[in-house]
């Protein structure tokens, strides 16, 4: 690459400017020009999991040729997964969708209709029809959109604003809902503000690391190889690991554990009880900073009311005899030390080993390095808390224990709930697309988080709905209750990884009454089962912006060409914004207290409100021209002007000063990611202790400053029985998750030929001794079947998973067998994340 | 008589579906136990699994070739009882029906072999020279003996006649190049020159029909008009004549154990000479 | 009639006598002919595996009369009946693990269609097939020598955490990830090839090989100290007497007896 003097000199004049600005490390990439033919390489952040590896992309010829692993990446130092291996393939799979498909009969829209390729301005005429005649029969409420934890930020703000202040509907969730929505709801419960306190590096600098329904070996591959080196580098580390069956992270276990599904709760209790028994709690740190509160236990499990475990619930927050809401799933009322010490006092190791199957010695050695002052303890856990009925106790109460001992926010110490998706913290949490969130962990119940948007967002009093909307499992059940007319989901594939899809999501999305339109980047079963067809751009095909698992913020810029007529989900929300009239959405008395918004469209009032662009189309060259000479992206170049820097500037607006701090849109286009709070030109790697957050005074210590009281809560939270368990006509549990050959539904990792090769379908790894009991063996096709329905699938007996006696472990990426037509939809009643690791199933010769 | 043209004399005698009556019956024979075998792989309809060699039929019966069977007793393997099995079957059947009938009714190599033999006739070629009928023993003792040494089946590299059936259900690859050489071989350089010169496996089952009761008869040789027709077809013509001249045997059996039993000499013969029958009727009209 | 009958006789028997030397010569020239290509074309190629159970290569070569019902027994459509010029012995059954592998019924059926015993009935537990021996065996493109977390040829492992391990080893250059060096131990592996097929390189790293190929020996003149060690459960010695160190004598040496 040829450089000249100028063009050098320039570009180190950058990096120090904007090192001295910011104060973070910025990457002086060269600014000249390749040559035709010739790769140019970008910074880009891994399309996959919440790790968050940084890549190098190499384009030529407008087409990504190949990827790197940043060697000066702080996460990964130059390092991939498979799946980030394989990255430049996954966006030319075949049967990329080019055009928009409509189903159609004789020329017009028909439920039953075969799909047809239509233009972009025909699929918006549709659409806005069906919108606008289900915003005027029945209502915001019967339009619902559900997006992902893989959209962009921009795009998940650009969402959040069509939807909360556009249409004014609450209908809006991400499948994040499906993934950490736990983790949210015991953030906000223990600490009221969201993400972990930690980062990274806690990893270097703990003594021991414990797994809690977290396969990590292959769910975090570049993380797990970083614990390993610890454990291999440090004498004194140690890993324990928890799970309903025994997977890859218990090759380098000291201290393995299976325990019988729920009873994590027990064995948390039991933790606590270890803790107060042995004297072993940091009085002062507890005095300092906790309070203690008793929880609401009998909350139900999520289902539908009509189900006899809801009848009973005295607490599910549905709807009574009386019409009002039977209590609160996430009451609490204040208790003592003594009281919770009482209360977990019936946890002992007797009781809880005989409960969860784990040895007694086993439990203590665990209990044990948590209670142990001398040792520091990062605790990690991922879908098997998050996945589970009781999943925003699981978070509170895994917090309980580490705020007992006080090692909390400080390196090496604390409690880390990590993310499966790219961006599931960067724009679901953070941008708040939930259907009760706002952006910076505000909520649509609290007048004043309403208050503060409609300012920001430049709206009128009263615009955004008080209520809060459907979540991802109540969105199903509308649909095939007809009470959702228009729904449109971009970025994930419900139809696979959504809950009891048989009984629920099929024939809701194909229930007459709705008009399903799906955007994708490939034909997946969700696609196949909408009504319209929306052809997505995917990942550098698009400029872009995730946030990982450690709270570091990443872009990208546009490196290529969508295929066809391909576009990204932000230029299909700000494009069919402008199909609404402020008339067609808004009730004449809103409309009436903005006069000037009279006769406008949604994308004039939302978009081009002289904030979102504000920023001209000469600030893309001005932003990106050091590292891609005459950069522009498409959406900047069809609506005029800046449009992600817009977005994003309004959208960091609700974060700085409030705990959310993120840097200028400038400084992140020239950083390998930084971690907010991005204060003073600092980024932050520990949060609520003095010294390492800037929000915590001097001389505070700790300060937990989510709560006005500064002070974090630790739950007295019983072990309950998951509302499904195995019986003597569906006699085994069922757990679903992932291989690390395939992301989630693998509609990007099996077009990889390499990856399906390697792990071609999904297998039913079950124990020996229970396959022999069936007179199975391995290899062979067998039907497995729950209530809610069946597939078959190959019995893998002595796989990488090696379950228990009693339960059987199925991948949920395999589009030829979906799992998840036989899971249960329950959910945590707090956080309506779906439990997808229990229910009840048998299994048998197909 | 037309040794260009043998049985054209019993077509006009007896028209062209009786003169071609054993030969159609052998084709059909060849092809059907083929099609048995091929069925399964194209169609999945498993009749016949395995091939020549060994098989089993409708999972249950299987069935072992001696000749084969007889090279691995020779690189010193003691088989499977399964194979034992197979191979009694097998040896009882020939020992009833005539060792050679599995030459001629089963081989798919005498398709191949009879097509040289039909066009060396119709060229009119007379060159090359056959090497003496009594070659096929040493052939067999040779294979045997190189099997016993070198402990492994080395005839199998070559055999044309296992090669051309396997290759027909498990894939060719280069197969047909041998397959080639015999039929040239036999059309160029001596007709019949494959089956009843040189072809261990053929030897052996000539081993197994010294008894067998199925036998071709003159019975009409009174009748013979010396047309010489059977002698043009038959693979084996040294066999016809101690029946049908009394050489050195006063009944009119063929008895030799050469003899394929393939029946083409009944049905190119005008006069109706012969028959297939049992070796017991020794009658003659 | 008896006479005349004399030359011809003899000239009979000689012409009798020159066929039989010849018919003889032609079969020695034959058979010969067949031994020396099969001499040449004994040496099984590499990456054709035989199934599981086979012989020994050579008496394999002599128990295998070629039926092919192994091959039709085959679930998976893994094994192959070899035609003339495909490199293995023409009509014997094999398998390219990089193609098809073999995916270890539990219940052998490859071996039960067998009627010779070519393919030993004596193998009653697929694990304890020694097909071939994998071999990791390009170390400069293998992706966890790298660094990465591919490691999928020892997660398809049938016999994973035995016969494929992961040995973890600090990675000098990123100086915070681990290397999980995928190991191929030769007494759990059956040579099925999985890892083979499931390699994602284009040209896999690891191969599965003729356990011949794949394996050295070890001779029995030295000793592992350690192993025997460990198989003794103690120093093979018995204890020794060690002494206090002047100036240390608070410190424990490794192995000082108290």
């Amino acid at each position: 690459m040829s450089m000249s003097r100028r063009d050098f000199i320039k570009s180190q004049a950058l990096a120090a400017a904007t090192a001295t600005a910011t104060g973070a490390a910025v990457i002086p990439i060269a600014s000249a020009a390749p040559a035709p033919g010739e790769v140019r390489w970008d910074k880009a952040a891994c399309r996959f999991c919440g790790t968050g590896c940084s890549v190098l992309v190499g384009v030529q010829n407008g087409k990504i040729v190949a990827t790197q692993g940043d060697p000066d990446a702080p996460v990964n130092r130059g390092l991939n997964c498979i799946k980030g291996y394989f990255l430049s393939k996954i966006m030319y799979g075949a049967d990329r969708l080019t055009q928009p498909l409509l189903r159609m009969k004789n020329g017009q829209y028909a439920k039953d209709g075969e799909f047809t390729p239509i233009s972009w301005d025909k699929a918006f005429d549709i659409m806005a029809e069906k919108w606008k005649a289900a915003l005027k029969e029945s209502g915001p409420a019967s339009i619902a959109m559900f997006g992902s934890g893989q959209w962009t930020i921009w795009e998940g703000y650009a969402a959040s604003k069509l939807w909360k202040a556009g249409f004014r509907s609450n209908n809006l969730d991400p499948n994040a809902r499906h993934c950490m929505a736990s983790a949210v709801a015991g953030f906000m419960r223990t600490f009221g503000i969201d993400e972990p306190m930690g980062c990274y590096d806690d990893i270097e600098a703990s003594d021991t690391f414990v797994l809690w329904g977290s396969n990590m070996a292959e769910m975090h591959p570049i993380l797990w190889s970083r614990i390993t080196d610890r454990r291999l580098s440090h004498d004194k580390c140690q890993v324990h690991v928890l799970s309903t069956f025994e997977h890859r992270s218990f090759d380098l276990a000291d201290n393995g554990m299976v325990f019988v599904p729920n009873t994590d709760l027990a064995i948390l209790n039991y933790i606590c009880n270890y803790i107060i028994q042995n004297k072993k709690v940091n009085l002062e740190f507890v005095k300092k900073n906790v309070n203690f509160k008793r929880g609401e236990t009998d909350i139900g499990f999520g289902l539908r009311p009509n189900h006899d475990l809801e009848k009973n619930a005295t607490s599910n927050g549905y709807p009574g005899a009386d019409g009002k809401p039977k209590g609160d799933t996430g009451k609490s009322e204040p208790i003592s030390f003594e009281e919770f010490a009482k209360f977990v006092s019936e946890y002992t190791v007797e009781k809880v080993s005989k409960l969860s199957g784990v040895p007694a010695d086993k439990l203590k050695k665990l209990a044990e390095i948590y209670a142990d002052p001398k040792r520091k303890v990062v605790s990690f856990w991922t879908m098997g808390f998050n996945q589970h009925t009781r999943g925003t106790w699981a978070n509170n109460m895994i917090y309980n224990v580490h705020l007992l001992v006080g090692k909390i926010s400080e390196p090496g110490n604390g409690p880390f709930s990590l993310t499966g998706q790219p961006s599931a913290c960067g724009t679901a949490r953070e941008v708040g697309t939930f259907s009760h969130r706002l952006p910076a962990d505000m909520v649509v119940t609290n007048p004043e988080h309403r208050k503060h948007t409609e300012e920001i967002w430049q709206l009128p009093d009263g615009t955004i709905p008080d209520k809060v909307g459907l979540h991802a499992v109540a969105q199903s059940r509308a649909l095939k209750d007809g009470k959702i007319k228009c729904y449109w989901t971009s970025t994930t594939n419900n139809m696979q990884a959504g809950p009891n899809v048989n009984g629920e999501i099929y024939p809701g999305w194909r229930n007459p009454a709705a008009f399903v339109v799906v955007s994708d980047v490939y034909p997946t079963v969700s696609a196949l089962a909408a009504d319209l067809i929306l052809p997505s751009a995917m990942w550098t095909e698009k400029e872009g912006a995730f946030g990982n698992a450690e709270r570091r913020t990443q872009f990208w810029r546009q490196q290529v060409k969508a295929p066809g007529d391909a576009r990204s989900d932000l230029w299909q929300y700000v494009e069919f914004a402008k199909r609404f009239k402020m008339e067609d959405v808004w009730p004449a008395e809103l409309l009436a207290k903005k006069p000037e918004y009279k006769g406008k469209t949604l994308y004039d009032v939302l978009y081009a409100n002289k904030v979102v662009n504000k920023f001209p189309l000469a600030e893309l060259e001005k932003v990106n021209g050091h590292a891609i000479q005459g950069y522009m992206n498409d959406e900047s170049k069809v609506f005029g002007f800046y449009l992600q820097k817009g977005l994003f500037e309004e959208y960091a607006v609700f974060g700085r000063g409030h705990g959310h701090d993120l840097a200028s849109f400038d400084v992140y286009h020239k950083a390998r990611g930084l971690r907010w709070p991005v204060v003073d030109g600092k980024e932050t790697l520990w949060r609520f202790r003095e010294g390492y957050d800037p929000y915590v005074k001097k001389g505070e210590g700790v300060r937990f400053y989510g709560h006005k009281d500064g002070k974090a809560v630790i739950f007295a939270l019983p072990y309950v029985n998951p509302p499904e368990m195995p019986d003597k006509d569906f006699d085994l549990w069922l757990c679903t998750g992932r291989v690390l050959e395939h992301w989630h539904t693998g509609s990007m990792t099996r077009r990889v030929p390499e990856l399906h090769k390697a792990v071609p379908e999904a297998v039913i790894f079950m124990h020996p001794d229970d396959a022999t009991k069936r007179k199975l063996q391995r290899g062979m096709l067998v039907k497995v079947a729950s209530r809610r329905g069946e597939i078959t699938a190959r019995i893998e007996t002595h796989g990488r998973n090696k379950p228990p006696v009693g339960l059987i472990f199925v991948p949920f990426f395999d589009e030829g067998r979906l799992i998840n037509k036989l899971t249960l939809d329950a959910t945590c009643p707090i956080s309506k994340e779906t439990d997808f690791k229990k229910c009840a199933v048998k299994v048998s010769r197909a | 008589m037309s040794a260009q043209h043998p049985g054209r004399d019993a077509v006009v005698a007896k028209g062209w579906l009786r003169a071609h009556k054993w030969l159609l019956m052998r084709r059909s024979m060849q092809i059907g136990i083929l099609a048995m075998f091929l069925v399964g792989p194209w169609f999945g309809w498993w009749i016949v699994k395995g091939n020549l060699a060994a098989s089993r039929t409708l999972e249950v019966l299987p069935l072992t070739d001696p000749f084969v069977f007889l090279q691995m007793l020779a690189a010193r393997h003691v088989p499977e009882m399964k194979a034992v099995i197979g191979v009694l079957i097998v040896l009882g059947f020939y020992l009833l029906v005539g060792g050679r009938v599995f030459c001629s009714w089963v081989c798919p190599m005498n398709v191949v072999t009879d097509a040289a033999s039909w066009l060396r006739r119709r060229l009119g070629l007379k060159g090359g020279h056959a090497p003496h009928a009594a070659t096929r023993y040493g052939v067999l003792v040779a294979v045997l003996m190189t099997t016993a040494l070198t402990g492994v089946q080395v005839w199998e590299w070559v055999n044309p006649v296992s090669m051309l059936q396997r290759g027909l259900i498990f894939g060719f690859g280069l197969a047909w190049v041998i397959v080639v050489g015999v039929f040239v071989y036999d059309l160029m350089l001596a007709g019949r020159g494959w089956c009843a010169h040189l072809c261990p496996a053929g030897a052996t089952y000539a081993l197994l029909g010294r008894w067998s009761l199925w036998r071709v008869a003159a019975n009409r040789r009174s009748a013979c008009n010396d047309c010489m027709d059977c002698f043009a077809v038959c693979p084996e013509p040294q066999v016809i004549r101690p029946a049908l001249k009394a050489l050195g045997q006063q009944h009119p059996v063929i008895l030799d154990s050469h003899c394929t039993n393939c029946g083409r000499c009944v049905d190119v013969c005008s006069q109706n000479v012969f028959r297939l029958g049992s070796r017991f009727n020794r009658s003659e009209q | 009639m008896n006479v005349p009958a004399k030359p011809a006789a003899n000239a009979l028997r000689r012409r009798f006598l020159k066929d039989v030397a010849g018919a003889a010569g032609g079969a020695c020239l034959l058979a010969l002919g067949a031994t020396v290509y099969a001499r040449q074309a004994r040496a099984l190629p590499p990456l054709a595996i035989r199934p599981p159970g086979a012989l020994a290569e050579e008496a394999f070569l002599g128990a295998c009369i070629r039926c092919g019902l192994c091959v039709r027994d085959c679930p998976y459509g893994s094994l192959t009946l070899a035609a003339l010029g495909d490199g293995v012995v023409s009509g014997t059954p094999y398998f390219t693990a990089r193609d098809v592998p073999c995916e270890m019924c539990e219940d052998i059926p490859c071996v039960k269609a067998c009627p010779t015993g070519a393919l030993t009935h004596d193998l009653h537990d697929i694990r304890k097939a020694r097909m071939g021996l994998a071999v990791l065996i390009d170390q400069e493109n293998c992706l966890n020598f790298l660094g990465l977390r591919c490691d999928v040829c020892y997660r398809v492992c049938p016999v994973i955490d035995k016969a494929i391990t992961l040995e973890k080893r600090h990675n000098p250059r990123s100086d915070r990830h681990a290397l999980l060096i995928p190991t191929v131990h030769a007494d759990a592996c059956t040579g099925c090839g999985k890892c083979e097929k499931s390699c994602v390189l284009p040209e896999a790293a690891i191969k599965v090989l003729p356990t011949r190929l794949a394996q050295g020996a070890s001779d029995p003149h030295y000793r592992r100290g350690w192993d025997e060690k460990a198989k003794a459960g103690g120093s093979l010695i018995g204890e020794q007497v060690q002494l206090p160190v002047r100036g240390l004598e608070e410190t424990t040496v490794p192995g000082a007896t108290p």
